[in-house]
Formats: C-alpha cells, structure tokens, sequence
C-alpha cells in the first residue's frame, strides 16, 4: 500500500506527514506529529477526549482519517497557549479545579472554546449541552461548568 | 490520484466512475462516524475509501422557494443548523439530525451517512421519509430520484446498485401552516440510540388536517412510512378519538426486536405515545407559520 502525502495546517503551521489511509487524524497527530495533547479514550466518538477543530469545526479526531486533512485547518489543544500564555480557558479551569486526572481536560478545553467562539455568552444549559460529547469520570462536571462561566465572563469584560 | 486506497474525488461523475469500476469492497465516506467506528472494530475493511465531501453538490443548501431545499448528502448536522431558514421549514427534519451525538459528531454527521448506514434506529431517517423528500441517486447509469422510504431495505442493507451514490436530498414545497417534528424515547436524557422515535409532517387548513405523513423508526428492520395513521387523521381535527385510532394504527405497524433497549410490547406502546405527542408539536408549528 502506497502512503498517502498530506499538507495541511496544524496550529497555523504548515505541516507536512505521509500516512496510511486508515491511519486517524488522531493516530497522526499523536504518533508522528508528536503531538500528544490530544487523548486517546475510546475510539468511537463517545468521549471527546481527542476533541481538534477541522476548519473551525468541532470533531473527534479519532473519527477522521488522517488523509482528510489535506488542505484544510487541524487546531489541538497544543495551539492553545499563545507566546507561554495560558489561554483564560485554561486559567479558569486551574482556579475553579476543573480538572483532576486530566485526560479529558485537553477535549474539554478544545470544545470549551469551540463553543465560545461560536457563542460568548452561553447560558448554564447551553454549556452543558456542548460538552455532553466530554466524558470526565473525576469531576462530576460542575467545576467544569462553572470554570467556563468564568471565562466567558471574562473575555466579554475584556472584549 | 486515480491510483491509490484513498480517493478524493472533486465532481459527482468523477465519483461515480472510482466508485463503479473499483474491484473489491469499497466505502463511500462522508462524515465517518459510522465508518470509522466500524473500520476500528474490524467490522469492514475496505480496499478503497472514497471521500465525497469535496464535491460541491453534497456540502450545498439551496433555497428553492416556497419551503423547498435541495441539501447535499454530506452537509454536517452543524452546518445543515446554521442555516437560516432550513430550519424554519423543516423543525422536525433538523431536530432529528441534531439529536444524534454530540456537537463533535454533529460536525460530521450527515443526513446521507444516517440514511446510506442503513440502521434501523437512525434518527434522521423518519424525519426525512415523513418530510416526503426525495434522495437524488447518481450512478453509471444516470440519475434518479427515489422517495426515502425505498432506499433502505434492512440493518445495514440499501437497495442502491453499484456505484450509485445519494447525492442530495429535495425537499418538496411547503403547504401555509404546514411542520414537521421528531420525538425519540431513549432510556437517558441525551446522546442514545432510538428505542422508539416517531416523526410527523402534517398541513393544516384552520383546525382541520390536509395532509399527513408519519413515520416510524426502530420498530421494524428500516424505518416505516405509516400510511394508516396518516389516512386516519387526514381529513379530521385531530380529536383525541382520531388520534387514538392512529396511535393504535402506528403500534400494528411495528415490527421491532427484544433488546436490551427495549421488548417489542414496550416498543409498539411507545410508538403510539410518540405518535400523539409528535403530532401536538407538528400542529402547535403549523398553526404558527
């Protein structure tokens, strides 16, 4: 089998890879790319934990193959922080203890600012409703909830 | 790239050619949130994956007028709810798509992935029979447009011949104060597979129904137009002796299975239930528009 020569642009950076085509844009990311923020839980898009954004789309990773990406934009979790700085997301989430194991938090993270892109000001349901695809066993979920309030509240305040 | 297990193609035609002369399995790929689960669980191999997402006629909304839309078989759920007006059409179409998965899937699913996958459970798959849409099929042998009750014939099994691809999906004009809805009972609050889901479109003139279509889905190998209950209702005010009858009609046309999610007697009760709340939500939209 023949591999497959993929350009695309991950995190703003133009990337290059070769990959199999069943290989995941997942698989890719984590094995080749380096780029191991992204989890792997379950395989089947139950989780999210390898949640990216795909031309500013949320989706699983893990339920798109790698070939996929042929010029279009990949953004992990890895492009998050900017210049060394924390994200608010990401800040809030550590204030408010939003997080304990940690392999769902990159997901969380991902969709978390999926959603605020789209919608700055979510309400408690709307919040909930987005990150349902988010499993996270630790948390009990509310210190996730409210760790994003608190973002959403913030960058409106400096907007 | 012609060559090669990974097929890209950018025009309909292009597509049909890979997808009619390619030897050994081969797998249309739209948003994969089926193929791919079932490639990672050694359910299908494919030789050749061919992506149709970058033909322009599968990722377009066209607003034809009158409530009618041309929607491209592969347009994701999230992209199909950012429309403007697609969704004041067809509520019911919409929310039977947006009820599968999460926002992550909902980036990638799309209403030909739902119906092509063949599950009797899909949730769009009701909405869209009961819409009255047509799915365009293109194939080696031209084009043709089959209502979407025909395409599936059974878990995992459509009667499109080889090659042929759903393309779009025509969605006919709206009737004044006519809707749709879709319910589905699931044993947790979100994010399950249809124990039961039921979809109505109905047109009304005042208090009195025009036109009906009902469907089910779950209860039966595919998913079922129910010409019974809509022959019932059509004509009536929608009494709840009316309604009680189609019910009744909607619960003998089941054919489900026992599974875990549910028996067959909890089922075809379910069905009736579905079906009465169902066509409170399709009247209280059409009344409105």
């Amino acid at each position: 089998m023949s591999k497959i020569h993929v350009t695309t642009k991950i995190n703003g950076e133009e990337t290059e890879y070769l990959c199999q085509p069943y290989d995941t844009m997942l698989d890719v990311l984590r094995n080749q790319l380096n780029l191991t923020g992204s989890k792997e839980v379950c395989s089947s898009g139950d989780c999210g934990a390898c949640s990216v954004t795909l031309n500013n789309r949320l989706v699983c990773s893990c339920l798109m193959l790698a070939a996929e990406a042929e010029g279009k934009e990949i953004n992990t979790i890895e492009g998050m922080t900017k210049n060394g700085n924390f994200h608010i997301l990401q800040k809030k989430f550590l204030e408010h203890a939003a997080l304990q194991c940690g392999i769902c938090t990159p997901g969380m993270l991902v969709a978390a600012k999926s959603l605020l892109d789209k919608n700055p000001s979510p309400t408690e349901t709307e919040i909930r409703f987005w990150l349902a695809g988010n499993l996270c066993r630790c948390t009990g979920y509310d210190k996730i909830v409210r760790a994003v309030q608190a973002a959403s509240d913030e960058m409106k305040e400096k907007a | 790239m012609i060559q090669g297990t990974f097929l890209t193609p950018n025009t309909i035609d292009e597509a049909v050619k890979f997808f009619s002369s390619s030897e050994g399995s081969v797998k249309l790929l739209a948003g994969g949130t089926d193929l791919l689960v079932q490639i990672r669980n050694g359910f299908t191999k494919p030789d050749k994956i061919i992506d149709i997402k970058n033909i322009r006629e599968l990722q377009e909304i066209i607003d034809n007028g009158n409530g009618s839309f041309t929607v491209g078989a592969a347009v994701s759920g999230a992209s199909l709810a950012e429309h403007n007006k697609f969704g004041k059409n067809w509520p019911g179409v919409l929310e039977a798509l947006r009820l599968i998965g999460s926002e992550q899937i909902q980036g990638r699913a799309s209403l030909g992935g739902n119906l092509c996958n063949a599950s009797p459970a899909g949730d769009s798959v009701p909405a869209l029979i009961a819409s009255g849409a047509l799915a365009k099929v293109h194939g080696p042998n031209g084009i043709r447009s089959i209502p979407v009750e025909k395409i599936n014939l059974g878990p995992g099994k459509t009667n499109l011949q080889k090659g042929e691809i759903v393309t779009q999906f025509d969605f006919p004009d709206r009737e004044p104060s006519s809707s749709d809805s879709y319910l589905r009972m699931i044993p947790r609050t979100e994010m399950d597979i249809a124990v039961v889901g039921c979809a109505v479109n109905i047109s009304m003139d005042g208090d009195k129904c025009i036109d009906a279509r009902i469907a089910l889905g779950a209860v039966a190998p595919t998913a079922l137009l129910v010409d019974q209950a809509a022959k019932i209702i059509i004509g009536s005010k929608l009494e709840d002796d009316v309604l009680n009858e189609a019910a009744k009609a909607c619960q003998n046309a089941c054919k489900p299975i026992d599974d875990k999610r549910g028996t067959i007697t909890y089922r075809k009760k379910v069905s009736g239930v579905l079906f009465k709340r169902a066509i409170q939500i399709a009247k209280e939209r059409a009344l409105k528009v």
